[in-house]
C-alpha cells in the first residue's frame, strides 16, 4: 500500500480535476474527454479493447524479448574485441537513429500486414538501449577482478559468466527498463501501419472523432508499458537486492 | 630481547624464490617505469617494497604475478610452477557473492568440486576469524572484514607466493594494526613468500623481514635492508625503540627521493 498510494493520489486528483474542468465547460469535451467518458468507452468497447490489448501485449512482449536476447548477444560479441566494437558499433547506433515511422511501411512490404510487422517495429525501436547499456556494463568490469580471474586461469567464457555478466547486470537491467517502454511505443507505431491491436483502435477511433476511445486505448497502452516496466523492476529487485545500492535502502 | 628473524627450513620449503634480472618495463606512452632492475628474493621471505607514488611498485608486482611481461630481462622463479595469490589495495570482492563464495572463488575457478572448496574456504575463514560472517554479503561487512575476506580468498589456495599491493592503505589505524599482526602470524605459520608493496614506512618496518626502497624514477633500488626485529610481532612492538630505528633508516632513504 505504501508503494501504491503515492502515485494513486495524483491520479485521483488529476482525474477529478479533469472531470470538473470538462463538465464545467473549461475544456471542450471533443478535444479532451471527461474521465467518466473514457471509462465509459473502456466499458462499452471492452471486448474490442481487450482483444486489441491482447494483440498489442503479445507483439510488445515478443518484440521486447527478442531485443533483450539479441541486444545482449550483440553486446557480448561487441565487447569481445576492440576491433569488432570499432567495426560494428556504428551500425548498432542505426537502431537508435532510425525514424521508425518512416520505415514502418517498409516493414509491411517485408513482413505483410499483421503481427510480424508489429513485432519487428517493437524490436527495432527497443534494441539499442539494451546493446548500449549491456556493452557499457561489460566493458566496465573491475580490472583488478579481471586480473584475479586471469591469475587463477579462468577462460574467457568462465570470466564472462562468473564475472563480467553479473557485474554488468545493473546496467543491463537499466537498458531493459528503457527498452520495455520503447517496445510498447514501437508496437503501437507498427500497428498504425500494420493494422491490428491498440494502434489500430486509435487510428480508427481518430477517423471517427471518438476521442474518448482514443484516450481509452492510450490508457491501456500506458498500462501495458507500466506492467512491463514493473516486471523489469521486479526482476531487478530479486537479483540485485542483496548487493547493489540501487535496490538497497530505498 | 630482540632476536633477528630467520627464515626456517620448513618456511623455505613452502615459499618461492625469485630472481629478477635486468628487468625493464616501458608503458605504451614510452615512459620507462622500470629500467634494468636486479633483485633476489629468498624462498619464504617477507619483503616490503617501499617507494614514492608512480615509482613502479605496482608494475613490478604485476610482472611478478605474470599478469604482464617485462619488455626486457627476466624473472626466474624456483620452483617454476607455483600458485600465486594477489591482494589488491581495496578488497575487490564480488558483491553478489557471500563471504564463503567469495573465499571459495579461486578454488572454483581452478575446478575444485563444491564440497572440497567449501571445506577449504571455511577453514581459511576460521583462520582470519570470519567464520561467523560466511553467509553475509560484502555490503554487510565493515572495511576491515572485507579486507580479511580478500586475504582469505588469497590464502585459500595455499599460495607459495603472496603479492600484496597496499592492501591496508584504506583502513583505519586500529584495524590496520590488527590485520598486520594477523598477516604476520599467518605468514609465520604458512611460510609462503610475501611481497608487500606499501607507502607506509611503519607498516614496512613492522611487517617485513627485509625492506627495499625504490627510487622515484627508473625502478632502481635505493636501499635494501634486512629488518632486525623479532620473528613474532605483536602490537607491543610498535612502541619498541628498535622498530623506531628501522623506521628512521627507511625514512632517510625515502626522504632522499
Amino acid at each position: 500500500m505504501k508503494r501504491i498510494l503515492p502515485p494513486l493520489v495524483p491520479f485521483i486528483v488529476i482525474t477529478l480535476a479533469l472531470e470538473w474542468m470538462v463538465r464545467g465547460g473549461f475544456v471542450p469535451g471533443y478535444l479532451v474527454p471527461a474521465p467518466s467518458a473514457i471509462f465509459r468507452a473502456l466499458y462499452d468497447s471492452r471486448d474490442e479493447l481487450a482483444a486489441a490489448m491482447a494483440k498489442t501485449s503479445a507483439a510488445a512482449v515478443i518484440g521486447f524479448a527478442l531485443s533483450a536476447l539479441t541486444g545482449i548477444a550483440i553486446a557480448v560479441l561487441l565487447s569481445s574485441s576492440r576491433a569488432i566494437q570499432k567495426a560494428f558499433y556504428p551500425y548498432a547506433v542505426f537502431f537508435q537513429t532510425v525514424p521508425i515511422i518512416a520505415i514502418a511501411p517498409l516493414l509491411v512490404i517485408w513482413f505483410g500486414y499483421g503481427m510480424k510487422t508489429v513485432i519487428a517495429s517493437a524490436f527495432i525501436v527497443s534494441i539499442f538501449p539494451v546493446i548500449a547499456n549491456t556493452l557499457t556494463g561489460l566493458l566496465s568490469t573491475d580490472p583488478a577482478l579481471r586480473d584475479l580471474f586471469r591469475l587463477y586461469g579462468a577462460s574467457a567464457g568462465v570470466t564472462l559468466v562468473k564475472l563480467r555478466f553479473p557485474a554488468a547486470l545493473p546496467q543491463i537491467l537499466t537498458g531493459l527498463r528503457v527498452a520495455s517502454g520503447l517496445a510498447v511505443i514501437g508496437a503501437i507505431v507498427g500497428e498504425f501501419i500494420g493494422g491490428q491491436g491498440l494502434g489500430s483502435v486509435v487510428d480508427v477511433a481518430r477517423t471517427q472523432q471518438r476521442v474518448d476511445k482514443v484516450f481509452a486505448a492510450v490508457l491501456l497502452a500506458s498500462v501495458l508499458g507500466l506492467a512491463l516496466f514493473g516486471l523489469i523492476n521486479l526482476i531487478s529487485a530479486l537479483t540485485l537486492r542483496r548487493w547493489h545500492a540501487s535496490e538497497q535502502g530505498a | 630481547m630482540i632476536t633477528v628473524s630467520k627464515t626456517t627450513a620448513s618456511e623455505a620449503g613452502r615459499g618461492v624464490a625469485l630472481r629478477l634480472e635486468r628487468v625493464r618495463r616501458v608503458f605504451e606512452n614510452s615512459l620507462v617505469v622500470i629500467e634494468g632492475m636486479d633483485l633476489r628474493i629468498d624462498a619464504g621471505e617477507f619483503l616490503a617494497i617501499l617507494g614514492p607514488s608512480g615509482c613502479g611498485k605496482s608494475t613490478l608486482l604485476r610482472m611478478i604475478a605474470r599478469l604482464s611481461a617485462p619488455d626486457a630481462g627476466r624473472i626466474v622463479a624456483e620452483p617454476e610452477q607455483f600458485q600465486t595469490a594477489f591482494v589488491f589495495q581495496d578488497a575487490h570482492l564480488l558483491p553478489w557473492r557471500t563471504t564463503l563464495d567469495n573465499t571459495a572463488l579461486p578454488l572454483e575457478l581452478m575446478g575444485l568440486d563444491r564440497e572440497a572448496r567449501y571445506s577449504k574456504a571455511r577453514a581459511t575463514l576460521a583462520q582470519v576469524g570470519l567464520s561467523e560472517a560466511e553467509a553475509r554479503y560484502p555490503a554487510q561487512l565493515s572495511g576491515g572484514m572485507r579486507m580479511r575476506v580478500s586475504l582469505a580468498r588469497a590464502l585459500v589456495t595455499e599460495p607459495r607466493l603472496l603479492l600484496m599491493d597496499e592492501p591496508f592503505a584504506a583502513l583505519d589505524e586500529i584495524t590496520r594494526f590488527n590485520l598486520e599482526v594477523q598477516l604476520r602470524d599467518l605468514w609465520q605459520r604458512r611460510g609462503m613468500t610475501v611481497i608487500f608493496v606499501t607507502h607506509s614506512i611503519s607498516e614496512a618496518a613492522f611487517l617485513a623481514n627485509r625492506a627495499v626502497v625504490m627510487t622515484r624514477r627508473g625502478g632502481k633500488i635505493r636501499l635494501d635492508r634486512r629488518i632486525d626485529l623479532p620473528a613474532g610481532r605483536t602490537n607491543d612492538l610498535r612502541s619498541d625503540p628498535h622498530l623506531g630505528n628501522e623506521m628512521k633508516l627507511l625514512m632517510a632513504a625515502m626522504e632522499e627521493e
